[in-house]
Formats: structure tokens, sequence, C-alpha cells
């Protein structure tokens, strides 16, 4: 009898950490949050008065249906995985790089320096090595600031590198109203680098995507064999526990940042050299910010970074047809992306924690 | 019910789970009105999981709890405040950019308006009423551990509370600061108060409480009047089976210096002098105790040793053999990696084992390679060596674990100390450094890691060890080194002088016998 | 040059407002121990909501055949940018309180939803338009500046002081009461304990999520209402693609310089709102305008870089801040 009043006044719900959940379960559960993200998008779209399931399949197809648009797709999501693979080398350690555009806008910058300005120079190799190594350099450089400022003092580095993104975008914006606008333009913009210099297709697009998936196994390599990545991954997980070890903290902020902004430097070469052949504001156009969800959905890994920034892709030539098709604007693909790592983020909880409603205790193991 | 009239407090088959772990068991207790009750119980016996279904930070799974005779729900702290029930936790709660009276009156309901100067008097008045010496307006991070616990003492009176559960309120204090308090305790007592001490001491359980009460492994042995048991009794009740509790001191011929500190200055965060011109020695075969107050210096003194935390003067000395000539290295300055670079091999347990000496998140491979992942030449990792040190590691030291692949933070706390000590012991040290070593851990735990570090000392290891508990520094320790303020108060030997000796040298610095360091050192 | 200067410090009071709303709607989150890095996109939210709101009641109001009322459309405004901002934040709340998701990643997320569900509904509502959304003169009138009697007649500190529009108002009002709030009131005291410590402020008695919820919450609204300036005054009641691009950023890091002081947060959104448009008022000769824009970004890094040089235990973030709290962890 007590004992029953004692239960009935117990509180509705408890939440209680769970052992280890299998794999299956937890990608089942990870599976279900991953619909019910794409059934909240479609309540979004029947809101606006069109039928979710033609305005899915119509992206499906603006992403996938002819070879023109894979290559646009492709093209979309080579320098989001580059860039997550990028972010996520700061991530592992938990340092907060978001100035993927900043590094990315850096990069492109250094390689219309030599691009736009010694073509007539150098043969086409020479000078696509060139253009890869200033905007690694310029990249990494753009990275590495922050994390000097964060290695000697402690400087939060959320906002500095977000303060280095507005910058950068200040920058370009100066080059192309000042020293590099184009001749005889009557607005701002700057000049295309010229057909010789521009990237080799490889199957429809630059070959910007076979050096993504390299840099996939690479990068996969880099943090689960080498000393540096182990390093990475203890910095990440405790400070102190690094430095007791005798890794020094500073140097692996350093070190990982200038890969992580050469990273994202690249990006802005092939942008330059392979998909725009100019340099605008919209360079960068959000793939920083696109490839930390892309990162985290990803888990760090780089293998689901590649399977996520196809997906992200995917979404985003969608959203581009859709708008065509169904005048919805393009920005649908930032709420859909939104909304999807919204219920990512929380599934997250039912794979570590279970409830248990009132008076329903299980009484296993 | 009448058998719960006289009774503050009855717990009646209380159960609590933690995923697969039990923490209590179908656990009755009893607490009398106006009695003082000793809660027995060895580390992680869920002495503590008891009472915080008490004071509502737990809800417990099944059972009933009466209080003053009445059958209760308590599901937040706020019930139980409500109830007179008052806890004062181990871990000090307290806002520490707050003052003293803004503590007290944390979550109390009143005016909208919080009116300091009147808090600061009614605080200063109960203050002064039991004796306690207190300024109401003082932060918190500027107190010492004893003041701490007053503002947590007088947070739960101030409230009114007339059932006081104090949780291993003698852990942090010194021999006379214990006194005092259990002075205080008494008026409370003699005030109508009802009091339950959670303590794993058996001398303070038979100095304080009217009765004891026993848990073990989560299940309640039973109650006993204090005035007719013993320590030997106790103690079957709370491990189960007669043990001694006698640690272990072996004789061994004390080898040759190992490490000599002189006047070793750093500063804390603050630019506070944390060690203030500390000077010792360490020698081979034998452990050196340090004692002292939580904050005296000892991790800043383990950690500047151990080259993680900078100092701003004095020197560390690491005596070595260089082709056959005896040598003296100056480590001091010198990062771990750099130090065992130089071929000297010190280990260093530190006091926040998942925090510090150990990954959480990471296997027992990527643990055990912490140290020495450095060593192998090459830009990748070799996990094969690694691996088998700690499956060698789980089978020694009887490591209670899944597996090596199991993250070591879901370990429990005795098998997270084993692996830390374990991978330490491991790379064959010549000087040991173990902080709080037993801290939390259960009595078997401990008493293997006493057996642990005694094995080094016959090895001829240097062993420096910092304890809390002076029992077992005195029962263990060859010498036993007293920091107070950051300074060496003195350096003393253990089976010469008593624990009121030490304790008054915890609270004095320089206060030691002079003469039995001058007598130590030359001998 | 005195000129100059009065109208430097009124564009300075103009530009610093929407940091300033957007900075208390932070400071009041990070004192519950929430690093909310969604700040640019509960402005986002606030802006297109606000403008929407206005712009849908004056639509529905002229098809009656009525007269729109300013001032009940100003309310509409302020009413649907608040509860825009504090829906944005009651996401984040749910995910990082309840649901215990990473603090920054939810930030980020929230600010990548909100500018796509501002930059969306400002386009589409725009579409659904004809072209672009813009409110009629009435709204537009009632978010300038006020003409107030007397006061704002006085010779020079009239228009210095007293002829700002009603947000710019109501904007130090809040800075005040959040100072009175979190220096007297004992919900306040509160408050601070769970964001300083929220194990002992549970043990306290204090409900933890309740006050978490809420400080975010309301914080997340204040933070529309800033958004909302940005659409309704800066751009005048037209929606502007990427309208607040970055002041959301530039919010979190006046909380930062404000040392999470309301009052002090009032002279630093000044500061900033100064550099934002100084190019206007102060010409240096060969200085480029794009060189001049990178300026409060450049101040930004030199104060942080500054602030983390010099650590001080009070004025420093809530120490639980970014951290989720759970009771029963083991």
């Amino acid at each position: 009898m007590s004992s029953h009043t004692t239960q009935a006044k117990e509180p509705l719900i408890r939440m209680v950490k769970r052992d280890a959940l299998s794999q299956q379960k937890a990608w089942g559960i990870r599976a279900v949050a991953f619909i019910l993200s794409l059934i909240t998008g479609g309540i979004v779209i029947l809101m606006l008065g069109h039928n979710p399931v033609s305005v899915y399949i119509s992206m499906v197809k603006g992403a996938w249906g002819s070879s023109t648009v894979i290559h646009e797709t492709v093209k979309i999501a080579v320098p989001l995985l580059i860039t997550a693979i990028g972010i996520s080398f700061a991530f592992k350690m938990k340092f907060w790089n978001i100035g993927g555009e900043g590094q990315i806008l850096a990069g492109a910058v250094a390689a219309g320096a030599f691009g736009l300005f010694t073509a007539h120079i150098f043969p086409k190799l020479p000078l696509v090595l060139l253009m890869m190594l200033a905007a690694i350099v310029a990249g990494g450089l753009y990275g590495l600031l922050p994390a000097v400022c964060k290695a000697k003092w402690g400087t939060n580095e959320t906002l500095f590198t977000l303060m280095l993104n507005y910058i950068a975008l200040a920058f370009i914006k100066y080059l192309m109203n000042g020293p590099w606008k184009a001749e005889g333009s009557s607005f701002p913009k700057i000049d295309m680098l010229v057909p010789g210099a521009r990237l080799t297709k490889v199957f429809g697009v630059h070959w910007g995507w076979i050096l993504a998936l390299i840099l996939v196994v690479v990068s996969y390599f880099y943090f689960n064999k080498t000393k540096q990545g182990y390093e990475i991954a203890v910095v990440g997980e405790s400070n102190n526990t690094a430095k007791y070890a005798g890794i020094s903290v500073g140097r692996v902020f350093k070190r990982t940042m200038f890969i992580s902004g050469a990273l994202c430097g690249l990006v802005g070469m092939l942008q330059f050299a392979g998909a725009d052949y100019t340099i605008t504001e919209g360079t960068a156009g959000g793939v920083g910010f696109t490839a930390i969800t892309v990162a985290w959905l990803a888990k760090m890994n780089p293998f689901g970074m590649l399977i996520v920034s196809v997906f992200i892709a995917m979404l985003e030539r969608g959203s581009n047809a859709i708008q065509t098709q169904f005048k919805i604007p393009a920005s649908a693909s930032d709420l859909l992306i939104g909304i999807i790592l919204f219920f990512m983020l929380g599934c997250e909880f039912f794979i570590s924690y279970r409830l248990i409603r009132r008076g329903k205790e299980e009484h296993h193991a | 019910m009448a058998e719960t009239a006289g009774n503050a407090v009855k717990m009646h088959h209380v159960t609590k789970t933690f995923g697969k772990v039990t923490a209590n068991k179908d656990v009755d207790l009893e607490l009398r009105t106006g009695e003082i009750l000793a809660l027995l119980g060895e580390n992680g016996s869920g002495k503590t999981t008891l009472m915080n279904m008490l004071s509502g930070i737990y809800f417990p799974d099944r059972g009933e709890i009466y209080v003053k005779g009445k059958e209760v729900t308590i599901r937040s702290p706020k019930d139980s405040f409500a109830l007179g029930i008052g806890m004062i936790h181990q871990h000090f709660k307290l806002v520490d950019v707050l003052t003293a009276a803004e503590n007290i009156v944390l979550g109390l309901e009143g005016k909208a308006v919080v009116n300091r100067k009147e808090i600061n008097r009614r605080v200063a008045e109960l203050a002064e009423r039991y004796g306690f010496e207190l300024d109401p307006s003082k932060k918190v991070y500027n107190m010492s551990v004893s003041e701490k616990q007053t503002v947590e003492i007088l947070k739960v009176l101030y409230k009114g509370a007339d059932i006081l559960i104090l949780d291993e309120p003698t852990a942090v204090l010194t021999p006379q600061e214990t006194d005092k308090l259990f002075a205080v305790l008494r008026n409370m007592k003699k005030d109508g108060k009802s009091i339950i001490i959670i303590t794993h001491k058996l001398n303070e359980v038979l100095a304080i409480s009217d009765r004891v009460a026993i848990l073990r492994k989560g299940e309640s042995i039973g109650a006993v009047d204090t005035d007719k048991t013993d320590q030997a009794q106790l103690t079957e009740m709370m491990v189960g089976r007669p043990v001694s509790l006698e640690i272990e001191r072996p004789d061994v011929k004390r080898g040759e210096k190992r490490l000599q500190v002189i006047d070793l200055t750093c500063l804390n965060g603050d630019g506070v002098k944390a060690l203030d011109n500390v000077s010792f020695e360490a020698y081979g075969g034998e452990i050196l105790g340090v004692a002292g107050i939580a904050g005296s210096g000892q991790k800043e003194l383990c950690e500047t040793i151990a080259g993680l935390c900078p100092s701003i003067g004095g020197s560390v000395l690491y005596s070595a053999e260089r082709e056959g000539i005896k040598v003296q290295e100056r480590i001091l300055g010198l990062k771990p990696d750099e130090i065992s670079r130089k071929g000297i091999s010190m280990a260093f347990v530190p006091e926040d084992r998942l925090g510090m000496g150990l990954v959480a998140g990471m296997d027992m491979t990527d643990n055990v390679m912490l140290r020495s992942y450095k060593s192998k030449k090459g830009l990748f990792v070799d996990r094969k060596t690694p691996r088998e040190l700690a499956q060698k590691l789980i089978g020694d030291l009887e490591i209670v674990t899944p597996g090596v692949d199991t993250p070591v933070g879901r370990l429990s706390g005795g098998n997270v100390q084993k692996v830390l000590l374990g991978r330490e012991i491991a790379c064959q040290p010549s000087v040991l450094i173990v902080a709080y070593p037993v801290r939390g851990l259960d009595i078997n735990s401990s008493y293997r890691i006493y057996d642990l570090l005694n094995e080094q000392k016959k090895k001829g290891v240097a062993v420096i060890f910092i304890g809390e508990d002076l029992d077992v520094l005195m029962q263990l320790s060859d010498r036993i080194m007293v920091m107070c303020g950051g300074k060496v108060s003195g350096i003393v030997d253990p089976r010469r002088v008593t624990k009121e000796d030490i304790g008054l040298m915890m609270i004095h610095a320089g206060k030691g016998e002079p003469g039995s360091e001058n007598e130590e050192v030359t001998a | 040059m005195l000129s100059t200067l009065n109208g430097l410090f009124i564009a300075a009071v103009l530009a610093g407002t929407p940091l300033l709303l957007g900075a208390l709607g932070e400071i009041l989150t990070e004192k519950a121990g929430n690093l909310n890095l969604g700040v640019e996109g509960m402005m986002f939210m606030g802006a297109i909501t606000g403008l929407a709101g206005s712009y849908y009641y004056e639509q529905a109001v002229l098809a009656r055949g009525g007269e729109p009322n300013g001032f009940l459309s100003a309310v509409i405004a302020l009413a649907a940018s608040f509860i825009a901002g504090a829906g944005g934040a009651l996401i984040y709340s749910f995910l990082t309180i309840t649901l215990r998701a990473n603090q920054n990643v939810t930030g980020l997320t929230l600010t990548i939803f909100g500018t796509g569900f501002g930059n969306f509904f400002g386009e589409y509502i725009g579409q659904q338009a004809g072209g672009y959304v813009a409110v009629t003169d009435v709204t537009k009138k009632a978010f300038s500046g006020l003409d107030i009697p007397v006061l704002s007649d006085i010779p020079v500190l009239g228009p210095l002081l007293f002829q700002y529009n009603w947000l710019v108002y109501f904007a130090v009002a809040a800075a005040v009461v959040m100072a009175w709030f979190f220096a007297r009131s004992r919900v306040g005291l509160n408050l601070r304990a769970v964001g300083e410590d929220p194990a002992t402020a549970d043990a306290a008695g204090i409900n933890i999520a309740r006050y978490k919820y809420l400080a975010t919450v309301i914080g997340g609204g204040i933070c529309g209402i800033g958004g909302m300036y940005m659409s309704m005054v800066t751009t005048s009641g037209v929606w502007v693609h990427d309208c607040v691009s970055g002041y959301g950023w530039l919010a979190v890091a006046l909380v930062i310089f404000a040392t999470w002081s309301p009052a002090r947060g009032m002279l630093v959104a000044l500061i900033f709102g100064g550099l934002t448009i100084m190019r206007m008022y102060v010409n240096i000769p060969g200085l480029p305008a794009q060189i001049y824009d990178m300026l409060p970004y450049v101040a930004t890094i030199i104060v942080l870089v500054v602030t983390s040089m010099r650590q001080s235990k009070e004025h420093a973030q809530p120490k639980s801040c970014g951290l989720n709290y759970f009771r029963e962890e083991r």
C-alpha cells in the first residue's frame, strides 16, 4: 500500500543513463530522428501550400537527375567535404574554428594573386602548383593567428576566428573595388582567370574531387594511426592530461590549426581556379559554416563526412531546383539543414539515456 | 505508525540503482530525535547516495521514507528543507563569487529584493550564537577550508533545519579543527537537533556518536549503540570479515638520495605564493609522506617537480649516474617529456585521475601509451606493445573491466586508479609521486594500493606519498613532511610524534621539531 | 567639428542599439550558464517576424479599408520579434538543457537555422507581395525619432539625447533593469548561482531547469527584438537579404567586453556602434571604405586578446557557461 503511494508521487518521467547501446540500435535511433526531421521539414513545405513529397522528389531529381546536375552537385560537395575535413582537425581538439569562411577567402586571394597576375609568366602546371601552395600557406597562416593567441593567452577562438571571416570579406570587397577591379567594368568585380590556367576536368568536374577523396583517406589515417592524431585526441579530451603526458598543448593548437586553415585555404583555390574562375564576396558562400554541421553530423569521421557532404550538396543543389519549379526560395536548404541538425543533436540524448515513465520501472539486468 | 513516532527519520527498504549499479538495496535506517548517529561504511558502500535521497538530490527507486513519523516524498532539495533536513556535503556546495551571507540565503523564499545589510546582520547573529567566527560579507573564494565548512553549517542552521546530515565533515580538517567541530555538534545535540554524521573513521565514530548504523556494499548491516561496541566489531560489520586495519611498513634499508628539492618557490594563478622555499630530500627505499590541510601547496609541489607547473625560484636536483659518475641533474623547468628524455624515470600519479592522469574517453590501450607513445621513432603510433601491457595490467592488478577497448571513464574508481598506478609503475620509476591515491576507493582497493607502494619501496624506489588521512600517513610513511600555507613546517618521524603534533604543524608553519629533521638528513 | 562629433554620437547610438539588445539577451543567457552562439540566428528570426508582423497587420487593415495604427503596428512588431527570438532560444534550451546537446554546436546550428529562417521567409513574403516586403509610412513613422515635448527641443542636448526612436530608450531601460536585477533582486542572485555553480544552486533548492529555460528564452526574445531593430529601423522597414550580417556575432563579442555587466554593455555598445558607422563621419584620406568596414571586427579581436591577457575572477564568464548540468551524473 504505502509503496504504491510512493510510486504514484514519483516524478512523471525520469531519465537514466544507458549502458553502451549497440551500434545498430544507435544508428536506428539516428535514422528515426532523420526521418522525423524530414517530416518536420515537410510540414513547413505543406504550410507553404506545396506537396512535400513532390518537393522532396524534385529536390532529389534536381540533384541527381542528369549528368549536368550531378556535376553541379559534386561541385558543391567538394568544397564542403574538404572544408569539413579541415574543420574537424580543429574540432577534434575542441578548438572551435568557425573561421572556415575567412580561411577559404584567404586561400582564394592568395591563389588569385598568382592566377590573375602571373598566368602569362608560368606554364599551367607550375602555376597551378603555385596557386595551391599559396592558398595552403595563406589559409594556414590565417588559421594559425587565433591559435597563437589561444596558446599564449587563452583568447576565445570562437569569436576570433569568426571576426576573421568578416575581415577577409571586407578585404575581398576592397580588392574588388580597388586594386583588383577588372578594367573597364562599371561595377566592382575581379577579372576572370584565363582559361589556360583553369583546373582540368576529370569526368566533367575539376580534379578537386579526386583530391577530396584522397584527403578523406589520408585524414582518416592521420587521426587514427599517427602520433600527431593521437595528440589531437588527447588535447581534445583534456588539456591537463596532455600537459601531464608532455604534450605541448600550444604547439598542437598551432600545428593543427595551421593544417585546418590550410585545408580551408585549399578550398579557396579550388573554388577560384576550378569552379568560379573569379573571386567575389560569395566565393566562400557559407561553406565554412555548413562544413561545421557536416563534420559534426559525421562525428568527425572522414568517411562519414564524405556521405554527409554529398547529402548536403544534394539539398543545396535540390533547393535550386525547387526554387525554379515551386518558387520556394533557395534559402530553404539552410532552413532544412538546421532542422535536420536539430534533430540529430537531440537524438544523441536517446542514445545515451533512457526514459522511465512513472510506475513503469523496467526490471532488466 | 507508532513505532516511528520517536524517530526524526526512518528509511524503510530504500533501493536506488544507477544503470547496472545498485547503490542502495533495501536499506533500513533510523535516526532518533536528539541523537548523533554515525553512518559507517567503506567508500562506495552507498552512504552518500542514501543521504542524498534524504536531501532530495536523488529519488529512490523503491522504498519509503518517514520524517518525524509521517511518510514523505522528497523530490527535490526544496522538499527536504521543508521537512527540516539539512545536508552538509563533503564537497562544499558554495558559489565562489558570492559572499558568505549570499550563499546562505541562496534559494530561500523571501522578498524580491535582497537586503544585504539585513542578511549580513542576521548571519552574524547566528554565527555568534553557535560560536563561529565568520565575516558574512567575505567572498567564498577568499576563504579557508574550515571557513567554508562554517558557511555550510550556518546555511543549514539559517534555514532552521533540525535534522542535520554531515558527509565526511572531518576529512578536510586538522585534528584540532575536528575537536572544535565535535564540540559544536554536541551543542547542537543539546539544542535538540538530530544529527547524522557520515564517516569511515572508527575513532571518530566512537568519539562523537550515540549509535552507529553500518552499510556494506549498499545494504544495511545493522545498528549498534556506540558504548556497547568497539573498533574490532565495527570493522567486521563494515568489511564483512575480521580484518586487520594495520597498514604494513616494511623495514627497508634506506637507499641513496634520489631527489633533492631546494628552496622551491612557485606562484598560483592569483600570483600568491603556493610554494614558499620548500626544501626536502627523497631517498630510495622509503616512503616520504606529505601531510597538510587541503590546498597547502601539495598539488603545486607535485606538479612543479613533475614539470607541469612553472616555478619562480629554487631548484630540483635528481641524482643519477652518468658514465659511472654520480651527478645531480637539474630538472626544474623541464617539461615531462624533456625529463624522460634525459633518461630520468619519474612517475607521477596525480590527484585528478581522469582529468589529468588518464583520458576518460579513451580505452586502456590509448591510456597506457599516454606517457610512452613518443619513445618510438616515426610518424605512426604503435598500439601493439601498449595493448599487451594493458592486458598484463588487467591480469596483474585484477582490474575489473569488460576489456582493453572499454573507455577507462566507465570503470569504477578503484579500477581507474589501478590502471593509472599500474601504468606509472610499469615504466620502472626511480621516483614515484602519488597524490591522494586512495581517495574514494573502497578498503580492498586501498590496501592493494598500499601494498603496491610498499612493493615499490622494497624495490628501492623513492616514493613521495601525498595523503589526507593522518592515520594512514602515520602507518605507511617512513618520514612525514608537514606542509602549511606553502611552507614546510617540518619533517618528522611518524614513530616518534603524535597525530596532534602533526595537526599543530599543519596549522602553524615552522613549529615542527627542528631536531628531528637534522637527524633524518644525517641518518 | 562639434557638429560632426554630435552627429557621430547620434549615429553611434542608433547603430549601437541592436548590438546592445543582442548583448543584453546573451548576458542574461550566459548568466544562467548557457553559452548560446545562436544570437545571430535569433536576431534574424526577430528581424523577419517583426517586419512580417507589422506588414501583415497593415495589409489586413488596409484590405478592410481601414487606417493602420502606428502604435499598434510597433507593438505587434515588438511582440512578434520577441516571440520568434524566444522560440529560437526555446529550441536551443530544449536541446541543451533537456537533451544535453553540446552548447557550442547547438548555438551554431541555431545561427544557421535562424539565418535560413530569416532569409527564406524574407524572400518568400517578398515573392508573395510581388517583389519585396516593405511597411507603409505609418509604421515607418512609428520607428523614427521621437519628438518629446520640451525635452526634444532643448538645444544640443535635445537632439543628442531625446530624439531617438523608442527602441533606443527601450534598450537603455532594459539594460538598467537588468543591472538592477542581477545586483539587487533575489531571483537575480539565484540566477547568478545557477550560472556559476549549478550543483550548488540545485542543492540550495533552486530549480535549475526552470531558471535556465526562462533566462535563455527571455534572453533570446531580447535578441529577437534587437533583430527587429535591424529590419525596422536600420533598413527602414524593408526586408534586405542578410540584413543582420554579423551584428549577432558582434553582440556575442560585446558580452565579453562588457564583462557580463549590462551597465557596461551600454558603453561598449556605443563604442562599437560608433566603429561601425565611423567612416561616414571621420574621413581619413587614403583609407578605402572597405578597410573602414573592418574596424569593428579588428577592434573586437584586439579587445578579445587584451581581455584574455588579464584574467579576473569577478568580471569573468559565469563558471559553468558552456557546460550542461545533469544532477544524477555518476
